[in-house]
């Protein structure tokens, strides 16, 4: 206090200075003991819902890697499948589908997904009812059980007007129908992320409506929708229902190819060798897990390093 | 006639701004007599923008002269910047806007059926009121335009000379590569400026350009302006009535009518609208009384 030039002189001033200063500090102090309890508890309630979340993630890998370390060898991704001899028996033809599927999907949901985003978010007239329409419908087709795309991919893929029957490509084509709209819905909201600002300065030098989506919005909006179409590719690593119906059931020895003959997937693969009998199939499936964990979590993990390198602040 | 067509190159393929003065040439029926001493850029008649049902300004007339600053000032709302972005077609992008009356462009009406808003925009270049540079570095914040008009020729000279013309060169000169982004908010102006002069316009629009900056940037701003008005015409949008009677050449004062549609009180000479206003409300404005 010495040496401000406002300290109080005689004992009264100095009373009521000090009177003031602790009311001020009061009113600064923390809200009432109910204030924090309740302030605990909620906090405590929130680390348990991410607790709950970290923990059964973690008791996957953990269980999966004890389970299934046993098989964790080239073996896995070398050899083919066999029924009677699980302990040579391995993955190799259902990686090799999974791979054609998935790549599959990407090639056809990048272009689709991603023309679908920019229509809708840079050219559709929102007050049109069409628009509107579709807008609805695709919110709505994400919601759909993946189960409902499998019945669509076999009624019009594998038969009906494509009659591509249960090949790699009917599979492909199925997963991509499922997860377009994640990606559409993905990609919008990076597109809308872009400033309208940056349209606009692009706009008054003289730029095309088409050369300003092209040169200034898709790269700005790039790194989202990477992220959004990993993510929606994860997801279709992942899927075994629809799968099961448009004919990746097949036990599948030979390398599957894009447009003929049998194919399997990793999913597919896993669920048939766990529905065997034999402890030492069990083990095969685990090890499985395994790969496609670690698939599909590198590839959420490219995602999250893709969106925090080119992530844009504005 | 005005020639819609990107402006590029000459003899040897190199760029001088100087030289790329809109060609402009007249046809027989559209030119209208020039008040004596400056040519006419814009002349607008009758002119009121809607939004949808909405009418933002209301029969506009007034003409725009070649070579100087011309301020729009007036209180919040007006319709300042509505009108100003009507003579670039920026508000053809709002759903639902549209323009009535006539505003002719070195005597074409740039809302006739057969002109191209992309051919305007790139004759008549704009600055928004927040810089808005691209993420991209500096040299492609400057490039792209030139780049999306097809221009052919040395893109390092161009680039060098849009930025001294912007007076922004020797604070940038090393670090081209580096987003537009890193630099201060007065640089992002200057260099929003630079990437509207390297398109070589006729006429630049500045929605008020200084708002989001400190002093010091709002004065270079207006230095540059002064400037580029040798060889620009230059329409600002400003709310700061300083910075109008520092810089500009006319003033044109709006104000919001009973039914909020903006409307001309008074044009007039700077000097004129600041020393001498005619009209009690541009009197009331001017001095400070409202807006």
């Amino acid at each position: 206090m010495a040496g401000s030039p406002m300290m109080p002189t005689t004992g009264r001033t100095q009373l009521a200075a000090s009177g003031a200063r602790a009311v001020t500090a009061r009113s600064l102090q923390a809200s009432s003991r109910g204030d924090q309890v309740r302030g605990a508890f909620f906090l405590s309630l929130l680390l348990l819902g991410i607790g709950i979340a970290l923990l059964s993630l973690a008791a996957i890998i953990i269980w999966s890697l004890v389970e299934g370390l046993p098989r964790l060898d080239t073996s896995l991704i070398t050899n083919g499948p066999s029924s009677v001899r699980p302990q040579e028996a391995g993955f190799r033809t259902a990686l090799i589908g999974s791979i054609m599927v998935v790549g599959g999907v990407i090639g056809l949901v990048v272009p689709v997904g991603v023309g679908a985003a920019i229509y809708l978010e840079e050219y559709a007239d929102r007050e049109r009812w069409w628009n509107r329409l579709i807008e609805l419908n695709i919110q709505n087709l994400a919601g759909v059980p993946s189960i409902v795309f499998g019945i669509l991919g076999l009624a019009f893929i594998v038969r009906g007007p494509l009659s591509l029957g249960f090949v790699a490509a009917a599979g492909s084509l199925t997963l991509t129908l499922l997860v377009l709209p994640t990606v559409i819905i993905a990609a919008r909201e990076a597109i809308r992320a872009v400033p309208p600002s940056i349209r606009e300065g692009s706009l008054a030098l003289g730029a095309t409506r088409w050369q300003t989506v092209r040169r200034q919005v898709l790269p700005a909006a790039l790194p989202g929708v990477l992220t959004g179409i990993i993510l929606a590719v994860a997801r279709a690593t992942g899927e075994a229902a629809p799968l099961l119906l448009v004919g990746a059931v097949t036990f599948v020895t030979s390398n599957p190819s894009f447009f003929e003959g049998a194919y399997s997937t990793l999913p597919v693969q896993i669920f048939n060798y766990s529905n065997r009998p034999q402890a030492d199939f069990r083990v095969l499936a685990m090890a499985g897990v395994i790969l496609m964990l670690g698939l599909v979590l590198a590839m959420n993990a490219f995602a999250v390093w893709l969106r925090n390198r080119f992530e844009q602040s504005w | 006639m005005v020639e819609l067509k990107p402006e590029q190159q000459t003899t040897d393929g190199q760029h001088h701004a100087r030289d790329l003065s809109i060609r402009v040439s007249h046809d027989a029926k559209a030119p209208e007599e020039a008040p004596a001493g400056r040519e006419v850029v814009f002349e607008l008649d009758n002119v009121s923008c809607h939004y949808g049902s909405f009418r933002a300004v209301k029969d506009i007339s007034l003409d725009i002269k070649q070579h100087a600053i011309t301020a729009i000032i007036g209180p919040s709302g007006t319709g300042k910047s509505t009108l100003l972005r009507s003579f670039n077609r920026m508000n053809d992008l709002v759903p639902g806007a549209h323009v009535t009356g006539q505003i002719r462009y070195h005597g074409v009406d740039l809302y006739a059926p057969k002109v191209d808003p992309v051919e305007v925009r790139r004759r008549i270049g704009m600055v928004f009121q927040k810089p808005n540079p691209f993420p991209k570095s500096i040299f492609d914040n400057i490039a792209f335009g030139p780049r999306v008009a097809g221009w052919k020729g040395k893109m390092e000279e161009l680039v060098e000379e849009s930025l001294r013309r912007a007076a922004l060169w020797d604070e940038v000169k090393d670090k081209l590569r580096t987003s537009g982004l890193a630099l201060s908010g007065g640089q992002q102006q200057r260099l929003c400026i630079a990437r509207a002069i390297a398109v070589s316009p006729d006429v630049i629009l500045m929605d008020e350009p200084c708002s989001a900056l400190d002093p010091v940037a709002t004065l270079r701003i207006e230095e540059l302006m002064i400037e580029l008005k040798q060889n620009y015409t230059i329409v600002i949008v400003t709310h700061n009535m300083q910075q109008a009677a520092r810089v500009s050449d006319e003033t044109v004062f709006l104000t919001m009518d009973e039914d909020r549609a903006g409307y001309l009180v008074e044009r007039g000479p700077t000097s004129q609208i600041f020393t001498n206003p005619q009209n009690r409300l541009t009197e009331d404005y001017v001095s400070g009384r409202f807006g």
